[in-house]
């Protein structure tokens, strides 16, 4: 879950970062009125879940209220990456004297938290990491363990930061690790961490991934959640507890677990198709899952015929079977069908399904088998 | 033989009175596996089909003398399920469940390494562990893989463990023991523990190794098959006409640093002598050659 720079920001002051202040504005007005409030000068940046708003002209200097307007009305409605700006952060300005960078995020090889820290902050830290990866202090903490004070110390003077950025440094490490941890974040990320002419070490932006399995222990996630920005395929298919992802071919694919969908889709290609989408209707799939599958299908105009490919653990084949019926039946299918079902139960799965079949609802024995099927189906359709 | 688990394997069930832990406890049990104990500290001294309910997994250790646990219980608990099970004494803990919190598996990732450093713990969000004909633990469906040799399997995905399986047993070739690792960001078992054991394991003369986009646990395995395995292995990888999923911020890429990619994963597995396919049924192939030339031999 990805939040916006401004809760990024306000997660982050929860745990004593400190941050400018500002105020989000989803109107021109409500963010002229804003700098009104804060006082000039302030930055209009927009709110994207996506990086790269500065160089596609997001993110802007307002020396003056009109400014505001001028920047706010050119901001809003933007399309950047193909997320079109409905928020502006409206911030007080900051004077910057140098740029930092900070992170924590998981590093699965070494199954221990990874912080990094770098004085070249600002840019692309891809960039840093690859053109001069001595510039980036890493340490990795053993969640066991945790981060203490003295370790920290130790790694900021590993990156080499000016005598002046030390402490405040270390203060906000300290406090993004808790924001980290407490916050069941799979990344928080500070680029730039300034030092101000002034001497003081400041959070001037905030990246947040929050880890959706987290969410039973955090009720105060559903805010997040309310503003993740999805496509309309997708935030019908998130309704109904369903993985979805887009695509652009006319095989709509229907699997259970993530790497039978991922292969669905790998071989659909393979036989010279293209799949419509990825979906992963999970282990514990039972009729009503697969109807709304199919309901989210059904409404893919791309989609020209549908492959539902399922092997039974967790869910069995009278499940699928009776899923499919019952979706039938509710919802009208306007794609043919090509079922390939095996695993659990899957001769009882297959037994009710028999009685149904049709030029329209057809079964395979092989996901080769089923996706040439599937494919030829689109082909004739199209 | 098998590795981790066979038919000596007595197995309690943390959450056998549970809906999901019942059904497949039972289907367990069905298949030959030794259920010999549930766990749930409101009902200890019942029963679930003639299987004793204990408080907790250490008194269950104590009447039955199991030496592994399967956890089917909700991912809030799952934590304190596998700090239990290892403080019960047992010595491989199998989790099920999956949407466990990240920072919940690396913290008791890194706590049984520390603690516990003989307990083995497989998944969590994995499908289990079946040596076929001897002991099943999980949601894998038994009927679908062939008692024997002399292949073993290691997959990072539930529903491809079982398309793996599935594969060699339309071709009649046996399995030693199939693994499922699951595909959460830090499995209790990896690639290589399992390449490690299958390579000491006299019965087992090839492996099967089911991988997936993301991470770079396949392009390790790669590593340590080039380095340390003498048995041939065959492979798949799920994704390659994935679209790029979504950056975790630049933290994520430098981590990743280039790798990731199915592409990557099978390019690196290839330059390690393994034969990829381009889809489970290739692999399958690749896996039944492999093993007409070891007949041969």
């Amino acid at each position: 879950m990805d939040l916006f720079e401004y809760q990024g920001k306000q997660f982050f002051a929860e745990y004593g970062l400190p941050i400018s202040p500002g105020e989000i504005a989803f109107t021109v007005d409500q963010a002229v009125a804003a700098a009104e409030a804060l006082g000039t000068p302030v930055m209009v940046k927009a709110q994207v879940h996506t990086g790269g708003r500065g160089k596609a002209g997001g993110v802007k200097f307002a020396a003056t209220v009109d400014e505001v307007r001028e920047h706010a009305t050119n901001i809003l409605g933007l399309d950047i990456k193909g997320h079109v700006v409905g928020r502006v952060w409206i911030e007080k300005a900051s004077d910057i004297a140098e740029e930092y960078y900070a992170s924590f995020t998981l590093d699965r090889s070494a199954k221990k938290h990874l912080g990094m820290l770098s004085a070249e902050g600002g840019v692309e830290i891809e960039t840093v990491a690859e053109e001069n990866p001595e510039a980036i202090a890493k340490i990795w903490v053993d969640p066991v363990d945790g981060l203490d004070e003295e370790t920290t110390r130790a790694w900021v003077a590993a990156a080499n930061l000016p005598e002046a950025a030390v402490e405040g440094t270390v203060e906000i490490l300290l406090g993004l690790y808790r924001a980290y941890v407490e916050g069941d974040a799979d990344l928080v990320e500070i680029n730039p961490l300034i030092l101000t002419p002034e001497g003081k070490v400041h959070v001037l932006d905030a990246k947040v991934t929050l880890d959706g399995n987290s969410v039973f222990r955090h009720p105060e996630y559903a805010a997040f959640e309310e503003t993740q920005t999805r496509d309309e395929r997708e935030a019908a298919a998130h309704e109904k507890g369903l993985q979805y992802v887009g695509l652009d071919g006319t095989v709509g694919v229907i699997a259970n677990g993530a790497g039978l969908a991922m292969s669905t889709v790998d071989v659909v290609n393979q036989v010279g198709g293209g799949a419509a989408n990825f979906l992963d209707i999970g282990g514990g799939a039972n009729a009503e899952v697969m109807a709304g599958a199919l309901e989210v299908i059904n409404n893919d105009p791309a989609v020209e015929s549908i492959f539902i490919n399922i092997f039974g653990g967790i869910t069995r084949g009278e499940e699928v079977a009776n899923g499919i019926i019952g979706a039938l039946e509710r919802v009208d299918i306007e794609a043919p069908i090509v079922i390939r079902l095996d695993g659990t139960n899957a001769d009882e799965g297959r037994a009710i399904l028999a009685p149904h079949l049709s030029e329209s609802l057809q079964m395979a024995s092989t996901m080769l088998e089923a996706a040439r099927k599937a494919v030829a189906l689109a082909g004739k359709e199209a | 033989m098998s590795i981790f688990v066979d038919e000596n394997t007595k197995v309690i069930y943390q959450g056998l009175t549970g809906t999901q832990g019942r059904y497949y406890g039972l289907l367990n049990r069905e298949y030959g596996t030794q259920v010999v104990a549930g766990t749930n500290p409101r009902k200890a001294g019942e029963e679930v089909e003639g299987i004793p309910i204990y408080a907790n997994v250490a008194e269950a250790v104590d009447a039955t003398g199991a030496t592994a646990s399967c956890i089917f219980i909700p991912a809030a608990g799952v934590r304190g399920a596998v700090l239990e099970a290892a403080e019960g004494g047992v010595e491989f803990i199998v989790a099920i469940t999956e949407g466990v919190p990240a920072h919940d598996e690396a913290e008791f990732y890194n706590r049984l390494r520390r603690d516990f450093p003989q307990v083995q713990l497989l998944g969590p969000n994995c499908p289990g562990i079946i040596s076929p004909g001897k002991c099943n633990i999980g949601i894998t469906a038994g009927h679908i893989a062939e008692p024997g040799g002399p292949v073993g399997i290691v997959s990072r995905s539930g529903t491809l463990t079982y398309q793996a399986l599935y594969e060699l047993k339309e071709k009649g070739i046996g399995c030693t023991t199939c693994v499922g690792i699951g595909g959460d960001p830090v499995p209790g078992t990896s690639f290589i523990d399992c390449l490690e054991a299958f390579e000491n394991d006299p019965e087992t003369k090839a492996v099967m190794m089911i991988g997936e986009i993301g991470g770079s646990a396949e392009e390790e395995a790669a590593e340590y098959i080039a380095n340390h395995m003498s048995k041939p292995v065959s492979a798949y990888v799920a994704g390659v006409t994935a679209p790029p999923g979504k950056k975790m911020g630049h933290a994520g890429a430098i981590v990743s640093g280039g790798k990731g990619t199915a592409q990557a994963k099978m390019d690196a597995l290839r330059a390690a002598g393994v034969r990829v396919g381009l889809n489970p049924t290739e692999a399958g192939e690749h896996m039944a050659d492999i093993v007409a030339e070891l007949g041969a031999n």
